[in-house]
Order: structure tokens, then sequence, then C-alpha cells
């Protein structure tokens, strides 16, 4: 049993992703299309009605963040493996990790023939930061200084003062503090420049958006509920030139009418195969399949504003629930391989990533230890036996009903305590009672990356008072190793420092790492050179027919 | 006949009036903030929020609310989806593709229900009238979701005759099996009920009397016998057009049609009031009209059915 489908499957993909990168790099020169496979195959994809306008920076969710990263490029884009090139930038420098010079390319045009410069840039994110456009997506621009004045509520500030134009190439970044990891964010959507006619009609431009990225909207591409269609743009040059005559989003409203689609070649690429398909998919599909993980998590967070689960006891008591999921039993039964026993709080195609932190201990299996830190935990304060512990979790997408249940068995049988899942009805709900600190027991928690790098998996979630610290966690000192981390001279010094922040977060257990998420995605006999990058979507533009 | 269906029309506003209000209502209750919701598991910003609230009017109490919204349905301009699309657009969107698809299912289980009941119920306790039972019985229990996925898997996948999903245009050909799949449980009651109706029918003094008078059976079965037992099996139909324009969320959502079954869904999961509101209301008027349609048919079907006084 050396050679499973999978590692086979594993295998072709491997080669199939060195021969695209030993490509990439001549194929820029020589022009596309020299990795073999039809370049003139319109790739049918699976995909999601988008929730908003399709506004880079009013855009937060999947369905959309898919097509707008194929339309619109920014300063860098991340390669597969997650490492940033640069798309739009010339240049960008900063020593001191807090004021940045960038240079942006020459000759770069909008499809609608627009040039893009240094405004074109400092335009679109003061109108992402301003409080008075309303976008989704402000947040991101909340290191730069003056982004507080711009967003906050009634402002009528329209610019930030930490971003100045030079000259029509060049413009500078001041953020309010050090922090190294910034260039990193330049290739998450919120980042992209707009035309100047998007800030003046946004709504109008994101029915139709006008992009600089490899692919445009066709026209009358947006069938809503139906399909979102896209051509090659024949002017982008940068590294993710499209070797394909287009990417047609089919909108499903559920996975197994995709997978359906799959089987009976009606679709090309599913970028995620349905939970009731895991079990066969592999014999269904061949070797037509990948298993790849990408950056992102699942956890479950516990609220420290309950009183069983502050202070010291909290504490012992959050190790003693870590210690007694058997993480390796749930990823091989309930999820068939299709998620990894996490081994810290980031994930592992991470540059940085460590599996070996101090504390890593705190999330392997251990009865016994489980049940002496319960006890131990008891002997400080008592555990009420009447008391249930609950794990909510959004019952309406995502299939979380089957882990919940299976991680309240273990708990059960292992520290004898009255455990329940607590469904909630919608997703809405849960988020609801999690942001108003409302909760009543733990929550399932995960996080996908924005931007490949460990601190965008610890600063937003844990820092003290972060828009996403669904546990309420606050701790001086964890606080002080991140900045630290942030303050450090190079990227490496930085993911030190971060891994260091980690040793705290394992024996504090804010959150309790579950699993690392694993892409499995399948496509279609006609195409071929299918890879997914490290944030688990499939690089379309690399696809090809047979 | 006028004042009647004049005051069948004006009976439809208060009906309105009472939907909507009753909907708006069940979604207002729905827990959870939509654009608390928006913003996924990213922290909130304050700003942005409240600024969208606004918008969309989900600063306001309950009783503003509906009043906004009602205001928005007289000036003609339904308000907007979290999109950014007038619901006007979406609904002209939507709505032809189910209506397509309903009727299609209409016709499938009117016409196959009736024949097969019509035959079923004149060779009473005959083979094929037991077979027809049997196969209905088994139909009626089996959950339509069921025998959507087996369709799908059986025919669109294996055999391949027919796409498993439709296509982007969802034509009338795309369409025939998932209005199979639509229509199967109620062909199975209108066969039963056509059967049931039929054998009464044929022992009634009035068929006996044309029998002697020497009429032609196919002028008895025709005249006589189908049409007073068509009545019954109208009234299921009529009050079935809008059960299935409603009910087509689970087939719709098997054979990923991109009708109002999938909209409504979405709309109540992120709790767009307006959205909802819509949808349903216009759903209810359907089902008000094809009742009105009903009621008239009977005139036609049972001349001793008046409706003026």
């Amino acid at each position: 049993m050396r050679f499973s489908r999978t590692s086979k499957a594993l295998g072709m993909v491997a080669i199939a992703a060195l021969a695209l990168t030993g490509c990439g790099a001549s194929g820029s020169a020589s022009g596309s299309g020299s990795t073999g496979g039809d370049t003139s195959k319109v790739i049918l994809a699976d995909g999601s009605e988008p929730q908003r306008p399709l506004m880079p920076a009013d855009t937060n969710e999947v369905g959309g963040g898919k097509v707008i990263d194929m339309i619109f490029a920014g300063l860098v884009s991340y390669d597969p493996s997650g490492k940033p090139v640069n798309e739009l930038a010339e240049s960008i420098e900063g020593k001191d990790g807090q004021n940045f010079t960038i240079k942006v390319k020459k000759d770069q045009k909008f499809t609608n023939g627009e040039a893009i410069t240094a405004k074109s840039f400092v335009d679109s994110w003061n109108f992402g930061a301003a409080a008075k456009n309303a976008q989704l997506s402000g947040g991101f621009f909340e290191s730069i200084k003056g982004y507080d004045e711009a967003s906050a509520e009634g402002s009528t500030v329209e610019t930030m003062s930490g971003l100045k134009v030079v000259d029509d190439q060049t413009f500078t970044v001041e953020l309010k503090q050090p922090e190294s990891d910034w260039p990193l964010r330049l290739g998450y959507t919120a980042f992209v420049p707009v035309p100047s006619g998007a800030l003046k009609d946004p709504k109008g431009f994101g029915e139709k958006p006008v992009g600089n990225g490899p692919y445009k909207l066709a026209d009358g591409g947006w069938q809503h509920n139906v399909q979102i269609q896209l051509v090659p743009n024949p002017d982008y040059n940068g590294p993710r030139k499209a070797k394909n005559a287009g990417v047609t989003f089919k909108i499903f409203q559920n996975d197994d009418a995709a997978y359906q689609d799959l089987l009976s070649n009606n679709l090309d690429i599913l970028q995620t195969i349905p939970t009731s398909a895991l079990k066969n998919f592999k014999s269904d599909l061949g070797e037509r399949t990948i298993n790849k993980p990408y950056a992102g998590n699942q956890t479950i967070a516990i609220p420290e504003y309950l009183p069983e689960w502050s202070g010291e006891a909290g504490k012992l008591r959050r190790q003693a629930i870590s210690m007694a999921i058997n993480r390796d039993e749930i990823t091989k039964v309930i999820f068939s391989g299709a998620r990894q026993p996490a081994k810290d709080f980031t994930a592992p195609v991470l540059d940085g990533y460590s599996d070996s932190i101090p504390g890593a201990d705190n999330l392997k299996f251990d009865a016994t230890k489980a049940k002496d830190a319960w006890t131990k935990a008891d002997g400080i304060q008592k555990w009420d036996a009447e008391k249930t512990f609950t794990i909510a979790y959004n019952a309406d997408k995502g299939g979380h009903k089957a882990w919940v249940e299976a991680v309240v068995n273990q708990l059960k049988n292992t520290l004898g305590i009255k455990v329940e899942g607590k469904p909630y009805a919608t997703f809405k709900e849960a988020r609801n009672d999690a942001t108003a600190k409302t909760l009543t027991g733990s929550i399932r928690s995960g996080w996908q990356a924005d931007y490949p790098s460990l601190y965008n998996f610890l600063g937003p979630i844990y820092k003290t008072g972060a828009g996403s610290n669904d546990a309420n966690y606050a701790n001086p000192t964890f606080d002080k190793a991140i900045s630290d981390g942030l303050n450090a001279a190079s990227v490496s010094d930085g993911n030190k420092a971060m891994n260091k922040a980690q040793e705290i977060l394992l024996t504090d257990l804010p959150a309790i790492p579950l699993w690392y998420q694993v892409a499995q995605g399948g496509w279609s006999d006609k195409v071929t050179n299918v890879d997914y990058g490290w944030d688990g979507v499939p690089l379309y533009y690399n696809v090809t027919g047979k | 006949m006028s004042t009647y269906i004049l005051r069948r029309f004006l009976q439809l506003i208060p009906v309105f009036l009472g939907a909507t209000l009753l909907v708006y209502f069940l979604v207002f209750s729905l827990p959870g903030d939509p654009i608390v919701a928006l913003f996924g598991d990213k922290p909130v910003n304050e700003a942005v929020a409240a600024k969208l609230r606004v918008q969309y009017h989900l600063d306001q109490p309950f009783w503003m609310q509906y009043l906004f919204y009602l205001q928005s349905i007289f000036t003609f301009d339904l308000g907007q989806d979290f999109s950014g699309r007038p619901i006007a657009t979406v609904l002209g969107e939507v709505f032809p593709v189910t209506a397509r698809l309903a009727i299609m299912a209409l016709i499938f289980e009117g016409v196959f229900g009736i024949v097969f009941g019509l035959i079923a119920g004149l060779r009473k306790g005959k083979f094929f009238d037991a077979t027809v039972l049997v196969a209905s019985l088994i139909v009626i229990g089996i959950p339509i979701f069921v025998l959507g996925f087996l369709l799908q898997f059986t025919i669109g996948v294996q055999l391949g005759w027919a796409k498993p999903t439709v296509s982007s245009a969802a034509t009338v050909q795309d369409l025939i099996l998932p209005a199979i799949v639509l229509g199967l449980g109620s062909f199975a009651y209108v066969l039963r009920l056509t059967r049931t109706s039929v054998i009464e029918n044929m022992n009634a003094d009035y068929v006996r009397t044309a029998t002697a008078k020497g009429l032609s059976r196919f002028r008895v079965v025709r005249v006589h016998i189908l049409r007073n037992s068509l009545i019954p099996v109208i009234t299921f139909l009529g009050a079935d057009l809008g059960a299935l324009m409603g009910g087509a969320i689970v087939t719709e959502g098997i054979f990923n049609i991109p009708g109002v079954g999938n909209r409504l869904y979405r709309a109540v999961l992120s709790g767009e009031g307006p959205t909802v509101v819509s949808i349903v209301t216009v759903l209810v008027l359907i089902y008000c009209l094809s009742n009105l349609l009903v009621d008239l048919l009977y005139a036609w079907l049972d001349p001793r059915i008046r409706y003026d006084n």
C-alpha cells in the first residue's frame, strides 16, 4: 500500500506544478501556452453569487473575491506557494518597516485605456478607507497613518495623511507604527487600483467592473445567479497571464449539483468536493483530483468572559479540553483526510510555519493528562456537575454538525462532563452572539488567510481588543510578543518572534486549534494543468484544455 | 359575473397587505443582524455598518421599516438587495424561470394524471388499474429530493440523456427532467383523484341515462363522465400551481435552477427583508389568482354553479 491513489495523484500534481513553474519564467518572455495543452479552451468552473457589487474594497467573501482576484491586478500577486511577486510594482522599499516608497511600473493600463499611476492607487485606497463610502473591506487600510480620521463614524475626511503621491510612478506610505509584514498584504484584493470612474459611480462600476488583471468581464458577462463570464485581457503582462480562452463561473446553489455536473463533464473544475462525495470521489475521478493543504484552520473559541473559563482554572480547563480531543481520529473518520490535525495556530503552507513550537503537546490527545488538568482546575474552582459545556456552530452551511458531535462525544468520554452541540440556524445568528459577546459556551471558529503571513492568523484574532477576538483574550505579554514580531528587521526574524508569541497562545489556548484546511477538488477529463494556490483556490489562469 | 370578479379582486388588497405585514414581521424577528453577517468572520467596522444600516432602513423600528417598504411598493420601486440591485429586476429574473418550471410540471401532472386516472377508473380492478395504483402509492411515498437525486444521477449522469443541471438559459428542454420531478408527487394525487371521481360518476344516474339513450361510449365518457369528474381535479390543480411555485425550492436546488426558490433561500439566510417579502408576496398573489381562476372554471364545468346573485 505504499502508492495509494492519493499519493500518486499528489505526485502527478507536484510534477505538473514543477512543469508549470519551470515554464512560467520563460513563458512570460515567449508568450503563453508553452506548457502544452489546448489554450483555446474556455474553462467552466463553479462559483457563487457575489454578495455585494464587484468593487474590490467592498468584497470580502469568496464568491466575489474569486472574480475580483482575476479581473484586477495589484502591486504584488502571490505565487502558488504564497510568495509575493511584483505584479504592478516596480519596487517596494521600506527600511524601517514604517515608511515605504512604492514605484509603479510604467505604461500599465486598465482595460478601458486609462493609465495606472501612483495616483490610481492612492485614490483607490483613500476611497476604500473613507467611512462615507461604507466599503466592507475598509479595515485593511487600518495600518496606514490617517486611517482612524478617515474611517471614524460620520467622518467627512476623504484622504489618509499617510499616503502621498510623489510623481506619476511613485507614492509613499507612512504607517502608524512599524509593521514588517505590511508589504505582504499588498496582494490582497482590497489593495488593487480601480479606474477613476469607479470612484464616481461605485454602484454602476460594481455591476460592470473594469480592471487590469489577467481576465476581464465579458460584455454582459455577469448574469446574476447564473454565471460570470471572464475572457483573457490581452494587455495584461504580469505573472498570471491567462493560458486559456476564458473562465466561466457557473453559479451553484449547492455543491452536490456541481459534483453531478463534474461527473458528466458539464463542469471542468470543482473547487471543493461536497461532503457527501468525500468517500467516493477518488474512485469517481481517478487521478483528476487534488488534496492540498491551504492557509486556513478550524478552532473552538472559548470566551474568557465566562466565569468558569477565566483565570488559572479556565486555562487548565481549556488545556484539558484540548488534550481530550483526538484530532487524528476525527480527521480520518469524519473528514476522510480532508483536514490535517493542527499543531499550532496558523497553517502549514505559510512561510515560517513550525509544527514543533514548545507547547504544541497541548494539542495532542492524551486522556490521562486531560483528566489530570481538569481535576486540578476543579481544585481551584469547582465545576458544577450539572453544568453543560456547549459547542456552538452554524447549521446552515459548512457541514459542521458531524465533527462537532464527534468532539462532543470525545469530551464526554474523556472528561466525564456534560457536553452538547449547540446549532445556530444561520451563520448570521452565530456571528451576532459572538460579536455582541453574549455567548454562553464555546463556538466553532476558523480563519482563512487574507494574505500569506503568520501574523494574519494571530494579530487580528488574539490581540487585546482585536476585531475578531471572539474569545475576548487579553494578554499583554502576547501583545508585546506580536509587536516585537512586527518590528523585526526581516521577515524571517519576524516569523521567529511570531512563533515565540504562539508559545504563549499554546499555553493559554484562548481558542483550541483543531485542524488545518485541505483543499480537495476535482476536474473533468477535458482540462489539464490544474493546481491550487496557497489559499486553496485553483490557479485558473494556468488551466488548459487537453 | 363581472361584479363577482371585481369583488374577488378587491379581496386581494387585504390579503396583500396582510401577507406583506406578516412576512415582513417574520423576517424582522429572525435572530441575528444581517449587517454584522455581511462582515463574515472579519471584524465589524462600526462606521461602515452604521452607514449600511441607514441605507437599508435597518436602524428603524419595525413599523417604520414596514412603512418604508409599503412606500417603496407604491412608488414602484421595491428597493435594493444587498448587492445593490433593484429588487424589481431580481423578481423579473427569477419569476419567469420558476413560472416556466411550475407550468411545465402542471401540464405534466395534469395531462398524465387525468389520462392515467381516467383509464384506471374505466378499467377498475383490472391489471392496469392495479399497477397504476401501486406505482402512484410508491411515488407519493418517496420524498421529492430522493426522486430528484435518483433521476438526476441515473438519467443525467449515468445515461447522459439530459444534463444533470440546467444550462444558463434554463430553456424548456433543460427543464423537462426537473418539471417531471417537481410534478411527480402531484401527478400521483391527480391520478388517484381522477380515478376515484370517474368510478363514482360511472355509477351516477345521468351516466346510466346517457348510455340508455344510446349515446356512443366515447361521448358518454367525454361529456358525462370526464367533465363531471374534473371538478375536484381542477380545484386541486389550481391550488397546486401556487404550491408548485413556492415548493420548487427543493427541485431548484437539486438541478441548480436559478429561480425563485434559490433567491428566496439566500435572502432568508442573509436576512434581506424586502427581497423576501417581495418574492413571497408575488407568490401569495399568484396563489390567490390561480384560485380565482379555478372558481371561474367551476362555472364552466358545472353549469349549476352561478356566481351572480
